[in-house]
């Protein structure tokens, strides 16, 4: 990848972000906000790879607290997300005879 | 395996799929009907790229990798599966202040390592690390914050300067590194610790009621940090999510900041967030307690009933038996909304998964723009633990603190019933107004105790 195409990927995927997120009304801000935050769990490849090249006991370190953390920013950011989500229901779904308006 | 097949064609052609997968998703998650499935696409797509990563030529280590994700996974999932939902918000900056340790320490291997070549490469690995340590050390900050393990938020003359010190020197020494790439690993230490002192010392001065919008930031700021290490490692999937978060984070912490009437500079700088200012103003006229009894009555024979909810009630754990109130007034035929102001709960849209667990449908709550209006045709505002969005002087008072901030304007119905623990002011320490209206009435107890009430009053109507 050239300099120039990875400024490319970066203008785009700015735009992509912002133009994803500004349609989200605000009581989806603190899902959408832990989803964003599994969504750059991600690092976790990147952690591995580092590790992965490691040689020296210093790089190993670093690198084995790398994965720790990034595996951690993923499945704890995928857990929460998913347990707040799966809470949403609309009143179609509520038990009992009464429905709004 | 074919010729064309190659390790690097299936990494690439699976990071594609990933990088599509979390597009997707988030905008899944951007209705509340499709989120739940917005999560489960992205979670596709991270386990197509962590599996797909396996197969990276000349990949070692193995025997470390395993054990970390092991752990790493394991400790997240139960701390996750556990957590209250009261305490999202600390969560959340915890997990975000992880991926920021792991894009620093991304960038550490390949500075101490460095066999990275190119400028370009070696500002990017600096860029990315300062970020992600800063969002290290600041979310942990702000995680003690939350859960209430750092009480007292340092400050003291000239501590902006220090701040600022601390980054022009981590910025100093981030340049001699990137310049002089393969020079001497006590540089490199030198550089990060700087950078997670001053994650350290930007986020202690800061208070509480701020810190979702300092959170946010710190997403944000994570994203962009992974993006970078992205660039480092040629990673398109680390490049494409870093940035979306890095941009959608950014978005969210600007809504996050507007809606309570701070700005971003403010935020971080001035440290408003606990201090609050003196209550200025003396509001005039009398409290009027009113009986449980009462206000289960008038609630019943209403025809619109607004509930007003602010972590008083989730901290009180009421939210539940305010359902179970909900649907009893349902069952009589009395339209009843819920009203959540951005800041209700302890970041915007935390009160609404409050609410979603007790099982409140999200099609009977409303934000600020949708209510507004509504409140002039409603029999009864319930204000169950809010005080500071319902209190008009926000709207009328120009030396209030609180001035401009847009609030829901529960002052506006026809009778306003308060549920309040004591006659003491708000988080704000400022004076409610709305509390001495003509049309409020104030029951005074324990949230979960009056919500108990009022449930027994409107059933022996």
């Amino acid at each position: 990848m050239t300099g120039i195409v990875a400024l490319y990927i970066f203008m785009l995927a700015a735009f992509t972000g912002y133009e994803v997120i500004s349609r989200v009304p605000v009581i989806l801000h603190t899902p959408l906000m832990s989803g964003s935050n599994f969504v750059h769990g991600i690092v976790l490849v990147g952690a591995m790879v580092a590790l992965g090249g490691a040689h020296t006991p210093l790089e190993k370190t670093i690198g084995f607290i790398g994965v720790l953390l990034a595996a951690g920013n993923a499945v704890g950011g995928y857990v929460v997300t998913e347990r707040m989500l799966e809470m949403f229901k609309s009143s179609g779904a509520r038990s009992g005879s009464a429905r709004p308006h | 395996m074919p010729a064309w097949l190659s390790a690097d064609l299936a990494i690439q052609a699976s990071y594609f799929v990933t990088a599509a997968l979390f597009i997707l998703g988030l905008k899944r998650m951007s209705s509340p009907v499709s989120a739940r499935s917005g999560i489960l696409w992205a979670g596709a797509g991270m386990a197509v790229a962590t599996l797909v990563t396996f197969l990276y030529p000349g990949m070692s280590n193995y025997g470390l990798i395993l054990p970390a994700m092991f752990v790493g996974g394991v400790l997240a999932a139960w701390s996750g599966r556990r957590v209250a939902m009261t305490d999202m918000p600390q969560m959340i900056a915890l997990y975000n202040g992880m991926g920021g340790g792991a894009a620093a320490a991304i960038a550490a291997v390949e500075l101490y390592r460095g066999e990275t070549v190119g400028y370009a490469t070696s500002t990017l690995a600096v860029a990315g690390g300062i970020i992600g340590a800063v969002s290290f050390s600041g979310s942990a900050i702000a995680f003690g914050k939350l859960q209430g393990l750092i009480t007292k938020s340092v400050r003291f003359r000239g501590q902006q300067i220090l701040n600022l010190l601390l980054l022009v020197a981590a910025l100093g020494l981030g340049v001699l590194v990137a310049a002089q790439f393969n020079s001497s690993a006590a540089l490199v230490t030198a550089f990060f610790l700087l950078a997670l002192l001053l994650g350290l010392t930007m986020t202690l001065p800061i208070g509480g009621a701020d810190m979702p919008v300092v959170i946010s930031l710190y997403n944000a700021l994570t994203g962009l940090a992974v993006a970078f290490e992205g660039f480092v490692l040629n990673n398109a999937a680390m490049i494409i999510a870093g940035t979306v978060v890095g941009s959608a984070g950014t978005l969210l912490t600007q809504l996050m900041a507007k809606a309570m009437n701070r700005s971003l500079g403010n935020v971080l700088f001035s440290g408003f967030g606990d201090t609050g200012a003196a209550a200025t103003g003396a509001v005039t006229g009398s409290m009027k307690a009113i009986e449980a009894s009462d206000a289960g009555v008038m609630m019943a024979f209403g025809q619109k009933v607004i509930i007003v909810p602010g972590y008083g009630m989730a901290v009180a754990q009421a939210q539940h038996k305010i359902w179970e109130l909900t649907q009893l007034l349902l069952d009589r035929g009395v339209q009843v909304r819920f009203a959540i102001h951005p800041v209700a709960g302890r970041m915007p849209g935390h009160m609404n998964v409050l609410l979603a667990e007790a099982g409140v449908p999200y099609d009977l709550i409303s934000d600020l723009d949708e209510i507004n209006a509504e409140f002039e045709t409603a029999d009864v505002a319930l204000i169950i633990g809010a005080n500071d969005v319902v209190n008009p002087v926000a709207r009328t008072d120009k030396s209030s603190p609180i001035y401009g901030m847009p609030i829901l304007n529960a002052d506006k119905a026809k009778n306003v019933i308060v549920i309040k623990r004591g006659q003491g002011a708000g988080f704000s320490g400022i004076e409610n107004a709305l509390f001495y209206l003509d049309n409020t009435r104030m029951l005074y107890g324990d949230a979960q105790k009056a919500a108990a009430e009022l449930i027994q009053a409107v059933k022996a109507v």
